[in-house]
């Protein structure tokens, strides 16, 4: 693998090579400086920084990937899709390959009214639609790989719902990386709005299959205005040696809704950090969350739910299920501002340790600066009930069936919350795939 | 509200404990260096290999950077502004009526009489003023059942082999920055050890008070529990009222072996600071207690009403199986005060058990935050945790936050943390006025309510006066 000496000056000198190929972007290009300044400023993270205690970015610092996209598709790659990607959603769907826009793979079916079209796309049409998204004052969140994406950012998802528009199926947004030549990066951006009391469902799905080390560092913005409802899941499949860092921005307006699943189940390396930021009254947000992991994978996630504004709910659940060697993090961000009166907010983590060398780290943490307010939050860590397992094996249940009986039911537990039933199917499969490889 | 403003009009708590005891004393120049180290350590005529832990820990402390990871604010310390010692200048006391009686009256404003303790209240008294070691009541009665009770400099002399056995084995010199600055300049603090099989048949206690004006407090608690062997121990302390803020940086070890058992119980009453956050102690205390035997049992139980920061997580070592830890602590911080408190639960042996108990009161502007770690060590089969830790807001311009980090390592064991951050209730307070209990009344049942899962661990002596301390740092803080 090729050693960078120093990463920031090595995506400095990627990015000089890249602000030539994009000329044309006059607007944008102040923004992606400033960017550039950010990244350079908050420096390459390490485990001395309290948000990467547990997962040290270091060994991704280390790695020299490339940023020159592999731009054409062979028909193996459009097999995969077809194999790995939920088939019921095939009519509604952009798909990215090695991080490229695919125009022969996607389809949407959707009214002109509703933008769905690639970032590449807006940032040339109309570059001040997307930067007024991206722009939005973040106080939660900020970190280094997200401002490396602002400067990066081309490919990914921009989707514009107008107000009083309900989308009853859900818009997939396909992310797969194939490309096997070299260890390569790529810095998805998806932005997303939604118009008051408009309604809509957002699948994200990144799946791998290139066998290389490979770094997905992806980054959403996503508005939710007055009355909107959004189901978002993001499903993580990346392969078994991939890198993938994910931010998603959430911005919350008066009587949104907000469902947001997060699978996690692939990569070497999987972190997601969530934030969302309740700017008005009367929000809803809920966040449920499942990872899995075996081998020596390491999943982490970094969840923020910040409540600006008073009688906001919050609702909270992430599980984990560890097997093998593999290291679990989960940390439980939920401030409530001065503001804030009447936040009622809950947070659950629930983890599940399958073998004796897997790791588990929980932090919850909840900042609150308002007194009227209800707050909770609970994390357990543990192995299977042992009367469970005896009740169902005096039933006849072979141990074995039993602990993936109870295994299963654990991760249902979130899976059963996610509406869309196709994914839901999806996901039950996978489950039950992970249980009997085990074996 | 209108229940809520009569709170606020209230008077408002006073400190009472802020008097300054005129006694000529002897005190060191400011500033730290290794002379002022050779100075402290000649003046208690300590052994060569005391002074040299000592100087190990002040070269090692030299390289160290002062942390501020911790989620209070404050100015910086000016190390070299500080007296490092203190003493009331004494000649050698051979019996209590040989204490200077203004040193006596001051004992008596603080409560503790020791010639009345001696007769009734069946308390042995380790009582520290400044720095140095005042007097020390029922030495001989527990000399009959061997156990070594008294000031940690007698111990230096009398007891060196267990001194320099037990020093530093469970809070290491280079702990950290301040159990290193301890290390360096400690001046005394109590020695304890309970002999084997022997269950200390009375409560052992040491009561803290800073008195000279501009010194630091760096006293020094070492208990050993022998196999088989019990104690509970306490530990009381105030300040007198002064604009400055004083740092206070205790090193407190506890070492159990097979089958005993410690209870260390603490109510922390430095002087906070006044209404408007001027002044006060830094309570910046390393508190760390290794169950190395099997069996053994370390408690921690503290009431942190006082200091103006509260910055310390007496933590536990499950080096041996079966051992259990727990903590129990309730913190308030009212008016400017912060507070940065937990504990850590190091899960090594098998079976091992702990549980945390922590309730965070805070009113006015006060800030308080829990921050724990429950670590599971790989070997740690079948370890057990429990954790709860609950805050109580009085006020809209206070803050309440937790930070417990929980890592796990070990399947077979089961972690459990709950957390919760709720208000009085106004329905509650209705409830209570309408059966005739006055606003301030019904908060502090309220309150003591909130809190009786900790006071009932302490001592009963110690129970009430928590009560009583808490209701009178809580007098005028809801609203």
């Amino acid at each position: 693998m090729p050693q960078a000496s120093d990463p920031i000056a090595n995506y400095l000198e990627h990015f000089s090579k890249f602000e030539k190929e994009i000329s044309g972007e006059s607007e944008i290009r102040k923004f992606r400086q400033d960017a550039v300044e950010e990244f350079k400023s908050f420096g390459f993270p390490t485990n001395k920084n309290e948000e990467w205690r547990f997962t040290n970015p270091s060994q991704i610092s280390k790695i020299h990937f490339n940023h020159q996209l592999q731009k054409q598709i062979s028909g193996e790659v459009k097999k995969q899709i077809d194999e790995l990607a939920i088939k019921k959603f095939a009519q509604n769907r952009l798909v990215f390959v090695n991080g490229i826009f695919s125009n022969e793979s996607s389809n949407t079916q959707f009214s002109p009214a509703i933008k769905i079209s690639p970032v590449s796309e807006t940032l040339h049409q109309s570059p001040e639609s997307v930067i007024e998204i991206v722009k939005r004052p973040m106080i939660e969140g900020r970190n280094f790989f997200t401002s490396l994406n602002t400067a990066f950012m081309r490919n990914g998802a921009f989707i514009s719902i107008p107000d009083n528009t309900t989308i009853t199926d859900p818009i997939y947004l396909i992310f797969i990386a194939s490309d096997d030549t070299t260890p390569f990066v790529m810095h998805p951006r998806n932005i997303i709005s939604l118009g008051r009391n408009s309604e809509a469902s957002i699948v994200e799905h990144y799946i791998g299959v290139s066998k290389n080390v490979y770094f997905t560092n992806v980054v959403s913005n996503i508005i939710l205005n007055q009355g909107a409802k959004l189901e978002h899941t993001k499903i993580q499949t990346e392969s078994v040696n991939a890198i993938h860092i994910g931010s998603t921005y959430f911005h919350q307006f008066e009587s949104s809704k907000l469902h947001q699943n997060t699978i996690m189940i692939g990569g070497a390396i999987g972190r997601n950090n969530l934030i969302s930021t309740l700017n008005s009254k009367n929000i809803e947000c809920t966040f449920n969350g499942l990872s899995l992991s075996e081998g020596e994978q390491l999943l982490d996630n970094h969840t923020t739910i910040d409540h600006v504004m008073p009688n906001c709910e919050s609702h909270e659940l992430y599980k984990a299920i560890l097997n093998g060697k593999s290291r679990g993090v989960f940390n439980g961000k939920i401030f409530v501002r001065k503001d804030a009166q009447k936040t009622d907010a809950k947070q659950t983590n629930r983890t599940l340790l399958l073998s004796d060398e897997a790791t588990m780290d929980t932090k919850p943490q909840l900042e609150i600066f308002a007194d009227d307010v209800k707050c909770t939050h609970g994390a357990t860590i543990g192995y299977l009930d042992a009367d469970a397992i005896f009740y169902l094996r005096s039933r006849g249940i072979s141990e074995n069936a039993a602990r993936d009986m109870l295994t299963h039911a654990f991760a249902n537990d979130i899976i059963g919350r996610i509406s869309a039933e196709p994914v839901r199917e999806y996901l039950n499969k996978i489950v039950h795939d992970k249980l009997n490889q085990r074996r | 509200m209108n229940s809520t403003n009569t709170f606020e009009n209230l008077a408002e708590s006073e400190y009472k404990w802020g008097f300054i005891t005129d006694i000529e004393s002897e005190t060191a120049p400011k500033g730290l260096n290794e002379e002022i180290i050779r100075f402290i350590s000649a003046k208690k005529k300590e052994p060569e290999w005391l002074l040299e832990f000592r100087l190990k820990a002040y070269r090692h402390w030299l390289t160290m950077v002062e942390p501020h990871w911790q989620n209070v604010h404050y100015p910086p310390i000016d190390y070299q502004d500080i007296i490092y010692y203190s003493a009331p200048k004494q000649k050698k006391i051979n019996s209590l009526d040989e204490v200077d009686p203004e040193l006596l009256r001051t004992y008596e404003k603080l409560g503790i009489p020791l010639e009345e303790q001696k007769q009734f209240a069946g308390v042995a008294v380790d009582a520290v003023f400044d720095s140095v070691s005042v007097a020390t009541t029922f030495k001989d009665k527990l000399n009959d059942l061997g156990i070594i009770f008294g000031s940690f400099s007698d111990a230096v002399k009398e007891h060196p082999e267990l001194v320099k056995k037990y020093l530093g084995s469970v809070v290491p010199a280079n702990d950290n920055y301040y159990a290193a600055l301890n290390s360096a300049v400690f001046t005394d603090g109590s020695f304890c050890y309970i002999p084997k099989g022997v269950r200390c048949p009375m409560e052992l206690s040491t009561y803290f008070r800073i008195n000279a004006a501009q010194t630091g407090q760096f006293e020094r608690t070492l208990i050993v529990a022998d196999e088989n062997s019990y104690v509970s121990y306490l530990e009381g302390c105030t300040a007198p009222m002064r604009d400055e803020n004083q740092l206070h940086a205790a090193v407190v070890e506890l070492y159990a072996h097979d089958n005993s058992q410690i209870k260390y119980s603490t109510v922390q009453n430095w002087y906070p600071g006044d209404k408007d956050g001027k002044g006060g102690i830094y309570n910046f205390v390393t508190k760390r207690g290794k169950c190395a035997g099997i069996n053994s049992k370390i408690s921690w139980t503290q009431v942190e009403t006082g200091s103006s920061i509260t910055w310390k997580y007496p933590s536990c070592i499950l080096q041996g199986d079966n051992s259990v830890g727990e903590f129990y602590s309730v913190a308030v911080t009212t008016n400017y005060q912060q507070a940065d408190t937990g504990t850590k639960m190091i899960h090594i042996g098998k079976n091992t058990k702990s549980t945390i108990v922590s309730k965070g009161i805070s009113g006015k502007f006060g800030q308080n935050s829990y921050r724990g770690q429950v670590l599971v060590q790989k070997g740690a089969t079948n370890a057990r945790n429990f954790s709860q830790c609950d805050s109580l807001l009085l006020g809209d311009k206070c803050g309440a936050h937790t930070f417990p980090y929980i890592e796990v390592k070990n399947r077979s064991s089961k972690v459990e943390h709950e957390a919760s951050t709720s208000k009085i209730g106004e329905d509650q307070i209705f409830y209570c006025k309408q059966r005739g209990l006055s606003t301030e009344d019904a908060v502090n049942l309220i309150v003591n309510g909130f809190c009786k899962e900790v006071f009932r661990e302490l001592p009963m002596e110690f129970a009430v006066e928590a009560q009583k301390l808490l209701g009178i740092s809580l007098e005028g803080s809801v609203g």
